[in-house]
């Protein structure tokens, strides 16, 4: 069946629909993986975006049940040049198709995917809709327009937990832990603030020695010490950190008092408690080789990338730190606060999709507790 | 940390002649190594023995040395330039090999040399079996199990541990012989029984068999950092058993989730750091188990490959010259990505596309060899293809191959168990036969089985028949995501053919375009021809958009332009008004068309550069440095077929296209771009057709007065034979528009007139077949000249060793000529500038002639670059391609400042290198049709020992002492009975077998006498396999594999045993050794020769 995809700024591409039939609407951002579809779909980040693939082929591996971050896709929409016919995987349980019909999610496919990234980057990210029931793309246009603005927004609120969950005994196992590491004999108790968290992430804290308490966004401060925690950690999440209020005011409050670590938009928050600015990218990052420097050892991450806002750099204080930078744009991601145990990366050292480089960040998370130094 | 500060001078090691295996990719890599190292401050010093490679041009390095690559060289070049480190990594396994023998024997420690890149510990590490699976083990990486045997008890005990199947693996012999896999206790114990009888030490290793498995490889980079990137995934079409080099490979890989992925680049990365391998890039391969993802490390390069070049085509990012920077010292975050840059090379690329490439081969040159595809390469050349999914990529792939295919079948061209199928109509009775014909799908899946170069076809016929793909796995192992993609294409071919009796809607058309049909195909389809189809489809405005490979997936902005079509809604190209020059480039390396053409097109792409013009390349072979996106303004990475190159001419409009430098391949479009209104530059096409066609070649020959050999065209078997009764026996049959003299065959009766006939007529499309009268014990000579259409100049006349009959890509050649008189030298000097003349060339020229009895005999006239300008260009100091590029661009040779001979005050020895011993049984001796794949060059003060260095370059050195067989035919025996004589004196101790022994016994020449094989043991195959032979000297007395002189020479190939077959060569190698018994070693670099002949120089410094 034939779908359109529009851009708010007149872009107009024709394909086939595959997943749903139907009609979405959101931001319209590319990944630039060459692998993980599974991973990316089922990052809450995505909430509100049309995620384009920039590989061609997609689907080829097809689904299965281990691999999902979190417990179904979020993005609004899928965008890819070529749906693979088959499933050729031995842990593959499912088509990329069925997947997403079944969840519900609507994409499009054979469209240039390619011309589209340019697009993007050229001219920043854009609201666009895809439909398969209105195929008068000059109308879709129009009515991108009037699709609301990721700036602004609390995304958070739509994928956070509703009630505190334990990572080990509320979810089922079939998540496929990873292979036994060595785990630290001490453990510690962190409670991961959830704006949208993934599953490798918990797994990783896992690994890393902590038992994992997940709680809502809108937690307060005092709900959270109450846990008694060792320390704290702020997930990754959807959209535009500002409105976010709530979850960087209350974090502020726990700075000083409890060991912080952030990831993502827990790093945006980090940035907004600390008092700094954060600005919209024109396109973002969002792929799994973007290089990212440690500042301290002049060594360089290949990591794993999504977001499409950035805390400003110039906007913060003296305390704080800068630790890492992206070497592509030399945009900010990672501080520290040099009196406080604080510290986050704006990039994903989860992975998830993407290279294993930056899994020492859980290390130093806990050696912040273990040791006081980070 | 940036560049080093302590190094100054560094040596690098190229890889010397082509051979399977090691082709032009590192003439790509070391081109790219010389010239970042050079633009960096550092002095160059470089050597290689391959003349035909871009990177021994003078000015890539500070001093060039053309010289064989062996220890014993490396330590006088050390002596003489006294470099601060040498970069091993750049020459394949062979500069490996070398600097690991020179780090053995302490010359590097001797003169203070640093290797750096992979330093001789990281080396071993990775190139010793064992050293290697320890350091796998240590890093908790799994690997096939394996374990020693040294008895078949043990083996048996083994095997019930690993689980069968498994392989047995002979400790010591060579080229994998005794090996063998047992998938029972039976089966291992014949295998294991006899595995252990051939093995030198008894031994016989034990291994878990993977066949059937995933292959994957990862290209690995690190700096001094220990920053490391993975710079390309490859996943092999092929699975395991299949060499990767013969292998169909597609990049990135495929069907592997990013968990998967990502332990696999945790593998790599600690497979790199491990082994040590502290700046540059690695080649790391992995088997995947299908059904369970147990994954296995299978080896590693610790070194620039020829996967590292095509995963550098394929994602834009150059591994070899990042590779060199790190070298000394740079980290990857401090070089910039040259297409993004301002992004650092410090990343993974991403790519937006899919790349295939496909192995070509040669099985067609040697008769009788078993054409099943192994764990030993076989292929010769192979081409690469960019496309937005895999079937357009692969289909893209199969019509640059230039085997007269256009893609995945339907074009004419199919053929099933001898079966043509060369119309649509056929093609559709065809279907409805094999359309669940079980017994025609048994037969396919028994052929498929084995993997060989035509399986994918075979792959194609057996989905006709209605095979799943589950079926087609379970048979070939080729996993089911790329057999589906076959089977998609195969349903759009479903579409086309019923749709085939009107003209194609524009949305049938699109899709297939998207599929990568070629307008072949789909005139195949609609019965009509390529032009109508074209027509159509630009009448429909369906034209390809090009599209940039970038690194980063349209990320970034990118300002190389590197482009591949698609049919896209976008087109990227970027168009200037600059006046552009199109180069087609030579495709495929195969044998007959190689490395000297790529040479050319680079050479002309700097020279065109060098004008001002926007030169754009066209060509699909990823080991070039054509392909090199830094060598010309535009690379389009493209099929070079008629299709592919007009649609890039239409786009870019360029004022004109070279086609007389890359080989037959542009050649043979030369006459479909003329007609379709391409402006060809150079010589005409009307002048090239003077030359090609008998006729006109005839009349040619009458007006500068040359004789031709007797001759005539034969449409037929019977016309064949009287013709060569009419021109009288010996007869040499030759085939029209053939490459490298495909099927041509000398026969000296009508016997075997009738054998080659049949061939001939076969291989040359029904075209005429011609019949030359072959004239025995002629020399041959070979000219080439380059001339602007007023001045013609000869670059070189070169003498071949070895007597007409030999194709003269593989006889050996030597500049200036070394036994033709001045009187005759004169004679072709001046008819050669006539012939030129005559056919204004404006360009290149190559010439070949007999001289028989004192009488000049043209061959054969090409009108183009010949494979010997590269060589004869180092041995002049002149670059012909360079100025024949200008002058096509219309510059005269008088501005260009070349007008006269360069009479060389040295001498230079071509040698040409020949793959027997990846082809074992099969006759070894030279004929009219071409075999080798490389050639050498050999440079010395005079012939015996620029003869001596061209062996040693081609890995036959002359043995200085020991025994050496003589046996040699009866007409031979006079003339060999000095030559015996002199080799006797030298103290060299003959053997030969009775004939020969009697004859030369008979003139109290010391011989000794040793069995035939069939007259008893020991024989003389007992001396060679126990190598107390040191050379061989065979004449051969009739062709055929069942001889017993062909099993000798065979068999002293496989022992790598140096073996000369002709007396001429034989004369040529006993001059090599006295020249060297007299002279020594000496090396010099190309600038000191070139100087020389500035000057006029005619003494030669000896170091």
């Amino acid at each position: 069946m034939k779908a359109i995809l529009a851009l708010e700024d007149g872009l107009i591409l024709e394909g086939e629909s595959f997943g749903l039939e139907g009609e979405t609407q959101g931001e319209v951002v590319f990944n630039t993986s060459m692998m993980g579809y599974q991973e990316i779909l089922t990052d809450p980040s995505y909430k509100g975006q049309i995620v384009t693939m920039t590989y061609p082929h997609i689907g080829n591996y097809g689904i299965n049940s281990e691999d999902v971050e979190s417990f179904r896709p979020h993005v609004e929409g899928f965008v890819i040049r070529e749906l693979s016919g088959i499933t050729s995987n031995w842990r593959s349980e499912e088509s990329l198709d069925e997947y997403l019909r079944r969840n519900r999610i609507v994409g499009i496919e054979g469209v240039d995917t390619r011309m589209l990234t340019k697009h993007l980057r050229d001219f920043g990210a854009k609201r666009g809709i895809i439909s398969t029931v209105d195929l008068d793309g000059k109308r879709l246009v129009k009515r991108a327009r009037n699709v609301p603005s990721i700036v602004g927004q609390d995304l958070v609120k739509e994928v956070t937990c509703r009630e505190a969950y334990d990572f080990e005994k509320d979810l089922p196992p079939s998540f496929g832990w990873p292979e036994e590491f060595p785990r630290p004999k001490k453990e510690y108790f962190a409670v991961c603030v959830d704006g949208g968290i993934k599953f490798n992430i918990l797994r990783k804290l896992r690994q890393h020695g902590f038992r994992v308490k997940v709680v809502p966004a809108s937690s307060t401060w005092e709900q959270i010490l109450q846990w008694k925690p060792d320390g704290v950690f702020y997930s990754n999440g959807p959209g535009d950190p500002e409105p976010v209020q709530y979850l960087w005011g209350n974090m502020q409050k726990l700075i000083g008092k409890v060991p912080v670590f952030g990831i993502c938009l827990g790093h945006q928050m980090l940035g907004l408690a600390l008092g700094g600015k954060t600005f919209k990218l024109k396109f973002g990052h969002r792929g799994a080789n973007h290089p990212v420097m440690d500042l301290k050892t002049g060594k360089v991450e290949i990591t794993t990338q999504n977001h499409g806002f950035c805390v400003d750099s110039k906007s913060l204080g003296n305390e704080v730190e800068q630790t890492h930078i992206n070497l592509n744009d030399k945009t900010l991601e990672g501080i520290r606060h040099r009196k406080y145990p604080v510290f986050s990366v704006q990039y994903h050292p989860e992975s998830s999709a993407g290279p294993h480089d930056s899994d020492y960040l859980f290390s130093r998370f806990y050696q912040m507790i273990d040791k006081g130094v980070w | 940390m940036p560049r080093r500060k302590d190094l100054r001078k560094i040596l690098i090691i190229g890889s010397g002649p082509i051979i399977i295996g090691q082709a032009c990719e590192f003439d790509y890599s070391g081109a790219q190594a010389c010239k970042a190292l050079k633009q960096d401050g550092f002095q160059v010093v470089l050597v290689n023995s391959n003349p035909a490679t871009i990177m021994t041009d003078p000015e890539m390095a500070d001093r060039t040395y053309i010289e064989p690559i062996s220890a014993e060289v490396l330590e006088k070049i050390i002596e003489r330039e006294r470099p601060d480190a040498c970069l091993p990594t750049m020459g394949g396994q062979t500069g490996l090999n070398v600097a690991m023998e020179a780090a053995q024997r302490g010359i590097f420690e001797k003169y203070g040399v640093e290797l750096i890149g992979a330093k001789y510990e990281a080396i071993r590490k990775a190139e010793d079996r064992a050293e290697f699976k320890k350091a796998m083990q240590k890093i908790g990486l799994d690997l096939p199990r394996s374990a020693f045997a040294y008895s078949v008890d043990e083996a048996l005990k083994h095997a019930t541990e690993i689980g069968y199947p498994v392989i047995v693996r002979p400790s010591f012999t060579l080229g994998g012989f005794g090996s063998g896999v047992c998938f029972n206790r039976a089966e291992l114990e014949r295998i294991a029984s006899l595995g252990l009888e051939y093995s030198m030490i008894h031994e016989v290793l034990i291994e878990e068999s993977v066949l059937g498995w995933k292959e994957y490889e990862l290209e690995v980079m690190r700096d001094i950092k220990d920053n490391v990137v993975i710079i390309c995934s490859i996943e092999n079409f092929d699975p395991m058993g299949v060499h990767t080099g013969d292998s169909i490979t597609v990049a990135p890989a495929q069907t592997l989730t990013d968990k998967e992925y990502q332990k696999m680049r945790d593998a790599a990365v600690k497979c790199i750091r491990e082994i040590g391998v502290e700046t540059g890039g690695s080649n790391i391969q992995f088997g995947l188990c299908p059904k369970t993802g147990r994954m296995v490390v299978i080896e590693m390069n610790p070194r620039v490959s020829r996967s590292s070049a095509l995963a550098s085509k394929a994602t834009g990012f150059p591994i070899a010259k990042m590779a060199a920077k790190l070298a000394v010292g740079y980290t990857l975050d401090e070089i910039s990505n040259d297409i993004t840059q301002y992004t650092p090379a410090c990343f993974e690329p991403t790519i937006d596309y899919c790349v295939v490439k496909i192995p070509r081969f040669a099985f067609e040159k040697f008769p009788g060899v078993d054409d099943t595809l192994t764990s030993q390469m076989k292929s010769v050349g192979e081409v690469m293809a960019i496309g937005r999914t895999f079937k357009e990529a692969l289909q893209k792939g199969i019509r640059s191959l230039e085997t007269k295919r256009f893609g995945f079948g339907g074009d004419g061209r199919d053929e099933v168990f001898g079966e043509k199928i060369k119309t649509a109509e056929a093609l559709g009775r065809w279907l409805s036969k094999a359309r669940n014909n079980l017994e025609l799908r048994d037969k396919i899946f028994a052929y498929i089985a084995k993997p060989k170069q035509d399986r994918l076809f075979y792959i194609r016929y057996a989905l006709q028949t209605g095979a799943t793909v589950r079926d087609i796995y379970d048979v070939t192992g080729i996993d089911p995501w790329f057999l589906s993609q076959l089977r998609e294409i195969l349903s759009l071919e479903g579409n086309l053919l019923e749709e085939r009796k009107k003209p194609y809607s524009r949305e049938l058309l699109l899709k297939a375009k998207r599929y990568g049909f070629s307008d072949q195909q789909l005139a195949f389809y609609q019965g009509t021809t390529e032009e109508k189809i074209r027509r159509h489809r630009k009448r429909l405005g369906i034209l390809p958009t090009f599209k940039l490979v970038d690194t980063c997936a349209a990320e970034f902005k990118a300002y190389t332009p590197y482009f591949y079509s698609t049919y896209e809604t976008e087109d990227e190209s970027i168009r200037t008004k600059k006046p552009k020059v199109m180069i087609l480039g030579g495709g495929p390396n195969r044998i007959g068309q190689g490395i000297e053409f790529d040479y050319c097109c680079v050479q002309a792409a700097f020279a065109l550069k060098e004008l001002g013009f926007e030169t754009i390349m066209v060509n699909s072979n990823p080991e070039t440095v054509s392909t090199d996106y830094d060598t010309s303004d535009k690379l389009f990475f493209e099929p070079l077929t008629f299709e592919d190159v007009m649609n890039i001419y239409e786009g870019e409009k360029p004022v004109g296209v070279v086609v007389q430098l890359g080989g037959q391949t542009p050649l043979n479009l030369s006459r479909l771009l003329e007609k379709a209104g391409v402006k060809i530059l150079g010589t005409s096409s009307r002048s090239i057709h003077e030359a090609e066609d008998r006729d006109e070649f005839r009349k040619l020959l009458a007006k500068v007065k040359l004789a031709q050999p007797p001759n005539g065209m034969a449409n037929t078997e019977k016309e064949a034979i009287r013709i060569a009764k009419e021109i009288g026996y010996p007869v040499l049959v030759r085939p029209s528009y053939v490459l490298g003299g495909r099927a041509m065959e000398i026969a000296y009766d009508e016997i075997q007139l009738k054998e080659f006939i049949r061939v001939a007529v076969e291989v040359s499309d029904n075209s005429p077949v011609l019949i030359d009268k072959f004239l025995e014990n002629a020399g041959e000579v070979d000219v080439d000249l380059i001339a602007d259409g007023k001045h013609q100049v000869v670059g070189g006349l070169l003498e071949h060793i070895e007597e007409a009959g030999i194709h003269s890509g593989d006889s050996a050649m030597a500049i200036p000529p070394f036994s033709l008189d001045k009187k005759l030298i004169d004679e072709i000097m001046s008819k050669t500038k006539k012939l030129a003349q005559c056919l204004k060339v404006k360009g290149l020229m190559n010439v070949q002639y007999a001289v028989h009895n004192g009488k000049v005999y043209c061959l054969e006239v090409n009108p183009r670059a010949s494979r010997t300008v590269p060589f004869v260009s180092k041995a002049i100091g002149v670059p012909l391609a360079r100025l024949a590029a200008k002058v096509m661009a219309g510059r005269s040779l008088r501005e260009l400042g070349f007008v006269k001979e360069v009479p060389p005050p040295f001498t230079a020895v071509k040698e040409s290198v020949l793959p027997f011993i990846k082809f074992p049984g099969v006759d070894i001796i030279l004929s009219p049709e071409m075999r080798s794949t490389g050639e050498v060059m050999g440079i010395d003060q005079d012939f015996g020992m620029a003869f001596f260095k061209s062996q040693d370059a081609a890995y036959s050195r002359l043995p200085l002492e020991g025994t050496i067989f003589v046996s040699v035919k009866n007409d031979d025996k006079e003339e060999m009975a000095p030559i015996a004589r002199d080799l006797a004196v030298l103290g060299y101790k003959l053997i030969a077998t009775r004939g020969t022994y009697d004859f030369l016994s008979a003139r109290q020449i010391p011989v000794e006498k040793v069995m035939k094989l069939a007259e008893g043991r020991p024989n003389i195959s007992d001396c060679i396999m126990n190598r107390d032979v040191k050379l061989v000297i065979n004449t051969p007395s009739g062709k055929g594999p069942k001889l017993d002189e062909a099993k000798i020479r065979s068999l002293a190939v496989l022992h790598g045993i140096s073996c000369i077959t002709t007396l001429d060569g034989a004369r040529a190698a006993l001059q090599a050794i006295q020249a060297f018994k007299k002279e020594g070693y000496a090396v010099k670099s190309l600038q000191e020769y070139h100087k020389m002949e500035k000057n006029g120089s005619r003494k030669v410094k000896s170091v």
